[in-house]
């Protein structure tokens, strides 16, 4: 009879008989996927609280983008689960000794935030869809879909008088405001569930919701920067194949792509955390070397041997050293770019694999290891939602989710905005 | 409303809900039950005196069979650890299959690595260590368990309600033993109990009863006249992990600083 662990681990010299690896892929999501929804939300409120003004294009793009990515950001948990169905327990009875009781309070909050935030942003908009299409007479089935779904959004006011529309502002400043220090504790709290463990040699320590949010910071940047090139690219592609030769030369003003000054001011952004997500920890490792308590031993043996490859190769070389080389260099162009940031969302994916794969490498006796074999292709339920297709099925999801959304709170081609 | 009105109500609506909650707490069950001075004569707790063990493994046969921990599972609520301490200097140890059939050849069990054979004359000592759950003063698994589903009883033992639990391994995670697993069966977070069952109705774990040669024994530590508790009052007893500041209540006697 298997048991739950027993086909993705192999253990090696002494490890204790009920030592699994119990946290596997989906775990390694969900640090992955919510710092993803906290970048993204402290990415657009550099321009809503901070009024940096490059920042604008992407600030609205990033909101939205943190909305779809957050109805993501519990599934991995949820897939995590021995018994998804009793997830719900948490909100039911929170035990809050624990650091997952606080899960639904905080997201909720957050969820609350970044929802109202958006409909302050967009509520011109939904007026705007939504008083035509009352005056229309003999609406198809489809405009009165679309005329009950924008009057439901506008939630009964439509007023948008000039003045209105300033307190919408301020609004917004305030909900981004608070909304950066909710942000920072939802993913800092992912970190502290890893950071206080005290069983664990490698989690636990002060920095972890530090090191976390940092690194969240810098793969929601990396992230935005991605999907803002990438859905500007194929929107002209799409606009230009539309176009006869002659229009496609006439106007060329009008199809806006990329800005370039856009993409590099995010990008120093980009940096900026970056920098400080690497130092912190760097910090931790040295620190932990230096120090060198009894379980350094083991440690030491699991970074420096069995993984060093995914940590010093594949994170800090791949995904730290040289995206920050590709930035550096002056001339910043849109190809440098996409190939820094998808080595950025790598490294910090590699960093969240390294702190969960990595502290159950080596067993509690600290005398023998367990080598993780992540179930590729599945043969049951199991290996499905903790292998491979569950993986990349919660990375794909909020892309759809981001189509989707995009419908209602469009992102591009509004004329004003805040 | 006006913005007074609003306030006005606002306040109203707060005051409302913090005053039953303040009542809430005034009659917070622990507080009660420590104010009544019924307080609990009760803590179990386990002694085991590694000088007696022998590797045999009915311990951990008695355990699967009575907590119906399915046999073949390579999981054990209990288990026993040799130790092979050699001439060099170096530890090697071992428990293969939580030690269910015994240890039935010389060499150690290396996972992935195969068997390492030693000869009888490069070893210093060996002995064996029986391991269950050390039914903490201060548990980790209690305090990380988003739901409550795991709990201590007032007479210290920590208990899963496997209707409740949700799965999440948090526990697992948090226990600087290693003495919990998913159950096979029920999916749910699963340890040792001291086999509540039993103790509760005045019989001993299934593991003491089945150990041949006294190795283990169990007992009530506020009980002065308990064996056990005499024996961790006048002798020199160790306990496992202690840097942890958990409070395991398992102790053993001829506790080796290679004991992991």
């Amino acid at each position: 009879m298997m048991v739950h662990g027993e086909i993705w681990t192999a253990k090696e010299l002494f490890v204790y008989p009920n030592e699994y690896i119990y946290w596997s892929i989906q775990i390694v999501m969900y640090p992955f996927m919510t710092g993803l929804v906290a970048g993204a939300f402290v990415l657009s409120s550099l321009y809503h609280v901070f009024g940096i003004k490059q920042l604008k294009e992407m600030a609205r793009f990033a909101l939205v983008f943190s909305f779809a990515l957050l109805f993501v950001a519990p599934l991995p948990i949820v897939l995590h689960l021995q018994h998804p169905f009793r997830g719900i327990n948490v909100f039911m009875t929170p035990h809050f000794t624990s650091a997952i009781a606080a899960f639904g309070i905080v997201f909720f909050t957050y969820g609350a935030i970044v929802a109202s935030e958006l409909w302050f942003l967009y509520r011109k908009h939904f007026v705007e869809v939504a008083l035509p299409l009352k005056e229309k007479q003999d609406k198809t089935i489809g405009e009165w879909l679309k005329f009950i779904l924008f009057c439901t959004l506008t939630l009964g006011e439509y007023d948008i008088s000039e003045e209105s529309l300033k307190r919408d502002h301020k609004a917004i400043k305030i909900l981004a405001g608070v909304g950066i220090p909710v942000a920072c504790f939802l993913h800092g709290y992912a970190g502290f569930i890893f950071g206080s463990v005290k069983a664990n040699a490698l989690w636990m320590t002060p920095l972890m919701p530090v090191i976390f949010i940092m690194s969240a910071i810098v793969s929601g940047i990396a992230l935005c920067m991605l999907t803002y090139i990438m859905t500007m690219e194929i929107r002209k592609f799409l606009a230009s194949r539309k176009m006869t030769p002659t229009q496609r030369f006439q106007s060329k003003e009008d199809l806006k792509g990329v800005e370039v000054s856009v993409v590099r001011m995010t990008a120093k952004y980009l940096l900026f955390f970056m920098v400080f997500a690497i130092s912190l920890e760097l910090l931790d490792l040295i620190f932990r070397g230096y120090t060198a308590v009894k379980s350094w031993d083991v440690l030491r043996s699991v970074i420096y041997g069995r993984d060093f490859t995914d940590i010093f190769i594949l994170q800090y070389t791949i995904g730290n050293l040289i995206p920050l080389i590709l930035f550096l260099v002056p001339g910043l162009t849109i190809r440098r770019t996409i190939v820094g940031v998808i080595l950025v969302l790598f490294g910090v994916f590699m960093m969240r694999w390294n702190v969960v794969i990595g502290g159950q490498a080596f067993s509690l006796s600290f005398a023998g290891y367990m080598h993780y074999h992540m179930p590729i292709i599945p043969h049951d339920w199991e290996t499905f939602k903790e292998g491979l297709f569950g993986a990349v099925g919660v990375f794909i999801l909020p892309f759809v989710l981001f189509w989707v959304i995009a419908k209602v709170f469009p992102v591009f081609d509004l004329k004003e905005s805040h | 409303m006006n913005r007074r009105d609003f306030l006005k109500n606002t306040a109203r609506v707060v005051g409302g809900i913090t005053l039953p909650l303040t009542a809430f707490k005034i009659i917070n069950p622990r507080e009660l039950l420590a104010s009544t001075g019924d307080k609990t004569k009760v803590r179990w707790v386990f002694l085991v005196d590694t000088y007696k063990c022998v590797g045999c493994g009915m311990c951990v046969r008695a355990c699967k069979l009575e907590n119906d921990i399915p046999y073949d599972a390579k999981v054990t609520r209990t288990w026993v650890e040799r130790y092979v301490i050699t001439k060099d200097g170096k530890t090697h140890a071992d428990s293969p299959m939580g030690a269910r059939d015994g240890f039935t050849t010389s060499k150690i069990d290396l996972g992935i690595d195969g068997y390492e054979d030693i000869k009888n004359a490069d070893i210093d000592k060996g002995f064996f260590v029986p391991k269950l759950c050390n039914q903490c003063e201060n548990p980790p698994c209690v305090q990380v368990c988003p739901v409550g589903a795991t709990f201590q009883v007032p007479d210290g033992v920590v208990l899963v309600d496997r209707t409740w639990c949700i799965g999440c391994g948090y526990c697992i995670m948090a226990c600087p033993y290693g003495v919990r697993f998913f159950h096979p069966v029920y999916n749910t977070a699963e340890k040792c109990t001291f086999c509540y069952h039993r103790i509760t109705k005045g019989m001993k774990t299934a593991c003491v009863d089945a150990c041949p040669f006294g190795a283990r024994q169990i007992g009530n530590i506020k009980d002065p006249n308990d064996p056990v508790t005499k024996i961790i009052m006048t002798e020199r007893v160790g306990i496992l992990k202690e840097e942890y500041g958990t409070k395991p209540q398992v102790y053993y006697l001829g506790l080796d600083r290679e004991v992991k």
